[in-house]
């Protein structure tokens, strides 16, 4: 399992490493020179500990996000832009540990509509769900999740999401929607949060990011804003 | 064991619009007022500056301004039968918290209603005849009319800095407004906000439809202005984050802008935060406050005496307080009797995702209140009796911000993860407009608010319980709305057009956000067997307690409410001043 997490991440390196090059070769003009950052976004995914996670979990989380945001001729993918760093992050933090939301009992259920109704945090939502997805991949396919298949993940991953798959202690598709969520917040917010790395995503869009600052251009309708993205600390894609 | 502070003229429960206005209308009238705010200070500078307020995780998706569950909720429940269960997340509304409250936070949409929406259980009797009105539908008049509000509404107007173009100056109908609004004294204090693709796109399909497009009524300053309070304004940049955030740029209106500034100077006015009220204090005759206990920053229980007490926080706030303090009778649906907690009310939104492969709407360019409406399907423009339902919308197509954690339409049955889906993200984004209902709500024998009998905040006190589920009335409206907005698509010839209208059987859903619209509770009128505070917004049954805001409204406008909001405020505030302080007591005689 460990060798086949780490093909993976060299196979990501090197496409972030040419990907990092062409990337300065743009940005050489000299009015874009990128300004000295408070803390290093260049986290290097490979080389990185997750300090919420144990090795099991983060083999889960990297190979499930690498199939939820693939790389492709589209664009980056979840690897590609430190999905799993800002997911690892997040459990740690506020959302993570439920801080803000109501978590008293009596935890009783009810219909859907209304709302979360789980005793679990999210960290603790994951953890469950990865132990029961990698316990049903045993059962069912006598290998873990990361050594499954492309499509045989992408099976286990929508069985997740439409509750096919019963765990005992959980809502699957609970676990799932966490997943998917945080893998999208990983993918689009801004390079602060630990994820997005290199305004990858962005650029594929042509979101500008933080320039929060519009009041020419609106005087130019359904002609394509002209500037690359910004980062709060200043970094440019 | 409770501490007690210094009396004061006028205490104000939280610091939002409504006690920043009643601030400067208490102090100015040359009283003691202080406020108190259970939230945080917040200021433009340092706490929404640019660039750490452009975090679409932080504040859009994660809630950074908003009161958060594990503060303060409420139970929420279909019907009576059911046990009612926390509302652990935000989902579909989101007060505000701290200083400035919702107003901090807010788009800017900034509406009058129509005067027929203020006397709407008359207008609908005159009109189509008490029979059409069903039986548990407890729609009520305000008690005060749009002419008695209206120099409110543009004094409002003009603190918020309101950008647009007038419909109906003195009774004169002006082309590129709002021809069905109630007739106005003056135009708005600014020019509407600058046209966007979307704008145009909608303008052009309405007047081909013959209806009459006018941009939507916006505090998102157009220019540089400076308001009557002498507070300046910037011009907005169409940074694109108004709804969720603290303004960068002083252009969004909000208490802090726009009146806050100017309060602060005044010397007998002060302030504490971190200081929640939970209960307004009464004497030993029931008929009057004394002032109200706090919990203060350290924990401790605080005794604020007090002349006069004005209740200014969230609308359910407002009317969990009132319970809590045993102020008016509770409201029981099975007698139907009592009043507080009656008539609770919410929104009826909808709305149209238009894709067009050759159009791009740069939708990060936006502004809150940047809008294009037609009032064409506004209440006072339906047959009720012909189409069956009372009640109407505003149609608008609008175009606030192209966050992409959030704002990612994508065609229906597209897969929502993997290669196909991020596709799908590459060839859609930035290549879609909404159009948007906004909606009447009315109000029922069986939608209301109350204590709960479980669950207790943290200071170990009930939580308030929402009871509320969709009416068939409310879905015939939407579904109505729902038709015409699909006359307007079919012109506009989308490459994929997807809607979203609540159907029949639809029950409300906490999960996505809706609107943070809710009102009723603690509603005005001119019975006290059927509303909490009279005409002025006094109690009925402590004259020296006022409630503001939303909670006021015996069933919901098909506006959003701020508007309503400010001007019932002022209207409150010069009854206080030119009738209550000379010769306190009750305001009306029953």
């Amino acid at each position: 399992m460990m060798n086949i997490k780490k093909t993976l991440n060299n196979s990501r390196r090197k496409f972030l490493k040419e990907a990092t090059i062409a990337i300065s070769v743009v940005a050489m003009a000299p009015n874009l020179v990128i300004p000295t950052l408070a803390q290093p976004l260049d986290i290097d995914l490979g080389e990185y500990k997750p300090s919420y996670f144990s090795a099991n979990e983060w083999a889960f989380i990297l190979a499930a996000t690498d199939r939820l945001i693939p790389a492709d001729a589209t664009g980056p993918g979840a690897l590609d832009t430190n999905v799993p760093v800002f997911i690892d992050k997040q459990m740690q933090g506020r959302f993570g540990n439920a801080l803000d939301w109501y978590m008293q009992p009596p935890f009783l259920s009810a219909k859907p509509e209304m709302g979360y109704q789980s005793s679990l945090t999210p960290a603790q939502t994951y953890r469950q769900g990865i132990k029961a997805t990698e316990d049903y991949c045993h059962q069912t396919y006598q290998k873990s999740f990361a050594e499954l298949s492309d499509s045989e993940k992408d099976m286990v991953l929508s069985q997740l999401q439409l509750g096919e798959i019963q765990f005992s202690d959980l809502s699957s598709m609970q676990f799932f929607s966490f997943l998917l969520q945080n893998t999208k917040e990983g993918y689009f917010a801004d390079p602060i949060h630990s994820g997005n790395k290199n305004l990858a995503s962005w650029k594929m869009i042509g979101f500008p990011g933080a320039r929060a600052s519009f009041k020419e251009w609106v005087a130019y309708p359904n002609v394509e804003y002209p500037l690359g993205p910004v980062s709060i600390e200043g970094e440019r894609g | 064991m409770t501490r007690q502070n210094k009396p004061v003229d006028v205490v104000l429960v939280g610091l939002g619009w409504t006690s920043s206005i009643m601030g400067m209308e208490m102090t100015e009238a040359g009283l003691e007022v202080l406020a108190l705010e259970r939230g945080k200070d917040q200021n433009t500078v340092p706490d929404f500056a640019y660039p750490q307020m452009a975090d679409e995780l932080t504040y859009g998706v994660r809630y950074k301004l908003m009161s958060a569950p594990a503060d303060s909720t409420v139970t929420v429940r279909h019907s009576s039968q059911d046990v009612a269960v926390p509302y652990r997340q935000l989902g579909s509304f989101l007060p505000g918290n701290g200083v400035g409250g919702a107003g901090t936070h807010w788009n800017g949409h900034t509406w009058r209603p129509m005067p027929e929406e203020l006397r709407l259980r008359s207008y609908v009797e005159e009109k189509f005849g008490a029979d059409i009105i069903p039986e548990d539908m407890t729609i009520q008049d305000f008690g005060v009319s749009y002419e008695e509000l209206e120099p409110h509404f543009d004094f409002f107007e003009k603190i918020l800095g309101v950008s647009g173009t007038a419909g109906n100056i003195k009774g004169e109908i002006q082309p590129g407004g709002n021809i069905f609004e109630g007739p106005r004294q003056a135009p708005f204090p600014l020019p509407p906000l600058q046209r966007t693709l979307n704008d145009t796109v909608f303008e052009n399909a309405a007047k081909i439809k013959g209806f009459h497009p006018f941009p939507l009524p916006a505090a998102n300053a157009s220019e540089a202005y400076k308001n009557p309070y002498g507070m300046q304004l910037g011009p907005c940049n169409y940074c694109g984050f108004c709804e969720r955030y603290g303004c960068i740029n002083n252009s969004k209106a909000s208490p802090q802008t726009c009146v806050l500034g100017a309060l602060k100077q005044r010397k007998n006015f002060s302030y504490r935060t971190g200081c929640e009220v939970i209960k307004i204090n009464k004497d030993s005759s029931g008929k009057k406050a004394t002032g109200v206990t706090y919990i203060d920053p350290n924990g401790d229980e605080v005794f604020q005496p007090a002349n006069l007490v004005i209740v200014g926080s969230y609308a359910y706030h407002n009317v969990r307080l009132l319970l809590l303090s045993e102020i008016g009778k509770p409201y029981d649906p099975v007698s139907n009797t009592g009043v507080v907690g009656r008539n609770y009310a919410y929104q009826m939104v909808g709305g149209a995702t238009l894709f067009f492969k050759d159009k791009n709407f740069n939708p990060f360019i936006g502004a809150g209140g940047n809008a294009t409406v037609i009032d064409d399907f506004g209440t006072n423009q339906i047959d009720f009796k012909k189409e069956g339902f009372i009640g109407g919308s505003y149609i608008f197509a609008a175009m606030t911000n192209g966050q992409p954690i959030r704002n990612m339409p994508l065609p229906s049955g597209t897969p929502s993860w993997g290669a196909d889906w991020k596709k799908a993200v590459k060839a859609n984004y930035g290549h879609t407009m909404t159009i948007g209902t906004h909606g009447s709500n009315m109000s029922y024998r069986d939608c209301y608010l109350s204590l709960d009998p479980t669950y207790k905040d943290k200071h170990g006190l009930p939580m308030l319980s929402m009871t509320f589920n969709w009416k068939e009335n409310d879905i015939r409206m939407t579904q109505f709305m729902k038709k015409q907005i699909e006359g307007i698509v079919e012109v506009m010839k989308p490459d994929h057009v997807d809607y979203s209208f609540k159907d029949f059987g639809s029950e409300y859903d906490v999960r996505p956000y809706q609107t943070t619209h809710n009102v009723g509770g603690a509603v005005m009128g001119t019975d006290p067997a059927t509303s909490v505070l009279n005409r002025y917004l006094q109690s009925w049954d402590v004259h020296n307690v006022f409630v503001m805001g939303s909670s006021a409204f015996p069933q919901n406008i098909q506006y959003n409410p701020t508007g309503l909001v400010g001007a019932l405020t002022y209207w409150s505030a010069k009854a206080i001043r030119e009738k209550y302080l000379p010769n306190p007591g009750p305001l009306v005689q029953v």
